[in-house]
């Protein structure tokens, strides 16, 4: 096997690309499905072990770990030449395999900018990592919940989308 | 009225029926 043969090297990017894709989605799916829900069981002097030491870390590998799934999902995509066509929702070429992964692609694209633009700088306010008025920090933190929680909902979609791409079409 | 969103288990429903809508609709344009 050549490693350095265009197919291994559109391999290796689509493996780089599942495995930042699992960490992202899987601490999305960590926030919404096991955090979030159990803090009002978490007695209030206890809240800061979550909220200065874990949340603070699950978030930074969250967001980067979003930024590295859409550089590895590009470039994937670039080097099994469907990059434009996918962007373009198959309407270029009428295929439903480039309108399927066209549609998760942009999925992810809309998940990554609610991360970085909305969740993100939002979480920065609600956790205390810049300062803010006590009254702006629920604000941001429900702001910030409800994007997470968008993306939890387009996430199914959008992983239905990657995977009939890749299996059905 | 409660934003739906709150809700973890309105989420998943929101999320399996967005999949619904999106796999209908790859259907009828194919």
């Amino acid at each position: 096997m050549d490693f350095f043969e265009p197919t291994y090297i559109a391999f290796f990017s689509r493996w780089l690309h599942v495995l930042s894709g699992v960490m992202w989605i899987g601490l999305l799916w960590y926030f919404n499905f096991v955090q979030i829900p159990s803090m009002p069981n978490i007695p209030d002097k206890e809240k800061p072990a979550i909220s200065k030491v874990i949340a603070p870390t699950a978030l930074f590998w969250f967001r980067w770990a979003a930024l590295a799934t859409i550089i590895t999902g590009l470039s994937t995509a670039h080097l099994n030449g469907y990059l434009v066509n996918a962007l373009t929702l198959g309407i270029i070429d009428a295929s439903q395999k480039d309108t399927a992964i066209g549609i998760g692609m942009w999925l992810g694209i809309i998940m990554a900018y609610n991360v970085w633009m909305i969740i993100w700088p939002n979480q920065k306010i609600a956790l205390g990592i810049i300062s803010a008025n006590d009254d702006q920090k629920p604000i941001a933190a429900r702001k910030a919940m409800l994007f997470s929680r968008t993306n939890t909902a387009l996430s199914i979609p959008m992983l239905y989308a990657m995977v009939s791409a890749q299996n059905l079409y | 009225m409660k934003n739906p969103l709150e809700s973890l288990s309105k989420t998943v429903l929101i999320g399996i029926l967005l999949t619904i809508v999106m796999i209908v609709l790859l259907n009828l344009i194919y």
